[in-house]
């Protein structure tokens, strides 16, 4: 269990954690991105800044 | 091996990568290109060692270059910067597929709004404006008027970064309600699927439905096509059914009905391929690690 850097919740991360993926708090919807996985460190991840994906 | 993968956010896709390569005892390098410096002709650490780098980067401008410095080290790169260069432009990507011979919906590039227009009159409406430079679907529009195509055209002329001052214009293609996404590895299909929505967008990003696709000799081929005319590579190739309204009709009043043709409107080079390894058989990340160890053995063709 870690602390959602936004809203202070409680954020539940699965096993296979992995610096630099991308989870949601379920409290107040703000994405996290992991930086850290032992122990495991969440920030708030970067805006979508210019043109992303497939 | 050693295997480098160029990232700046792990996803669902590059989490089954990553988890394929350590279980096969792959030394991996997680290369996050928002914390590298590309010097030119001095690699960052631990890249000039490295056997592949597999480019995921998810922002266009990052793949282009990473790609690019990391060719420029002589380490392989998949895909090629040429490629990735290629795929980002919808227009450069038009211009390839034609001239492969490939089937592509009908385009026109105009870089005024006068001459936009006048293109928009020429398709007739419905037709379709898209950013050269975009993905998962984003602003593009489905123009049904004049008036609306006057709008479109303000707002992106006033609005938009000057890449959405290029008008990419195209004829709206009358597809059965379904796309066909086919991930494929230097032109060979790994699988296959449609993605269906009620919306003319079937993105499986913006929620279509999926469902695998068997995979025929037409369409093989011509995802072969495809592949080789932007380079190859780890591609998704997305086809369009262009004459299922036809064929239906000729069905439902007892004729024989004439096999589907396809157009090819996209070719993706930083593919997501989560959608497609949930609905198929076949192990997608596998397939593509497979690959990756073959090009690391025999290196990429320059
Ligand atoms: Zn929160």
């Amino acid at each position: 269990m870690t602390e959602c850097v936004e809203c202070g919740a409680e954020v539940s991360l699965h096993e296979d954690l992995e610096v630099g993926e991308i989870v949601d708090c379920d409290t107040c919807g703000q994405e996290l991105e992991v930086v850290d996985t032992e122990p495991p460190v969440l920030d708030r991840a970067p805006e979508l800044d210019e043109d992303w994906g497939e | 091996m050693q295997i480098g993968i160029l990232y700046s956010r792990i996803r669902k896709d590059e989490k089954l990568l990553l988890s394929e390569l350590r279980e096969r005892g792959h030394d991996v390098e997680k290369l996050d290109v928002r914390k590298l410096e590309f010097g030119v002709g001095d690699p960052p650490e631990g890249v000039a060692d490295l056997d592949i780098v597999l480019d995921r980067c998810l922002a266009t401008s990052r793949s282009r270059y990473a790609t690019q410095f990391v060719d420029s080290y002589g380490v392989p790169v998949v895909n090629a910067p040429d490629t990735a260069d290629l795929c980002a432009d919808k227009a450069k990507t038009s211009i390839a597929l034609d001239d492969a011979g490939v089937p592509t919906p009908e385009t026109t590039v105009a870089f005024d709004t006068d001459s936009a227009l006048s293109a928009i009159e020429e398709f007739g409406y419905p037709c379709v404006v898209k950013p050269v430079v975009g993905s998962w679907g984003r602003l593009m529009a489905k123009l049904e008027s004049r008036s609306a195509a006057e709008a479109v055209l303000e707002h992106k002329a006033t609005l938009g970064h000057y890449e959405h001052k290029v008008f990419y214009i195209q004829e709206f293609v009358e597809k059965p309600g379904r796309d066909i996404r086919v991930v494929a590895l230097d032109g060979e299909p790994v699988a296959a699927m449609t993605r269906s929505a009620d919306h003319w967008l079937t993105n499986a990003a913006k929620g279509a439905q999926t469902q695998e696709f068997e995979l025929t000799p037409e369409v093989e081929a011509l995802v072969e096509k495809a592949s080789d005319a932007v380079g190859g590579g780890l591609l998704g190739v997305d086809l369009m059914e262009t004459n299922a309204a036809q064929s239906a009709a000729e069905q439902s009043s007892g004729d024989e009905p004439r096999d589907p043709s396809y157009t090819v409107h996209e070719v993706n080079h930083t593919v997501e391929f989560k959608a497609l390894n949930d609905c198929v058989d076949t192990d997608v990340p596998a397939a593509v690690v497979d690959w990756l160890e073959a090009k690391a053995e025999t290196g990429v063709p320059a």
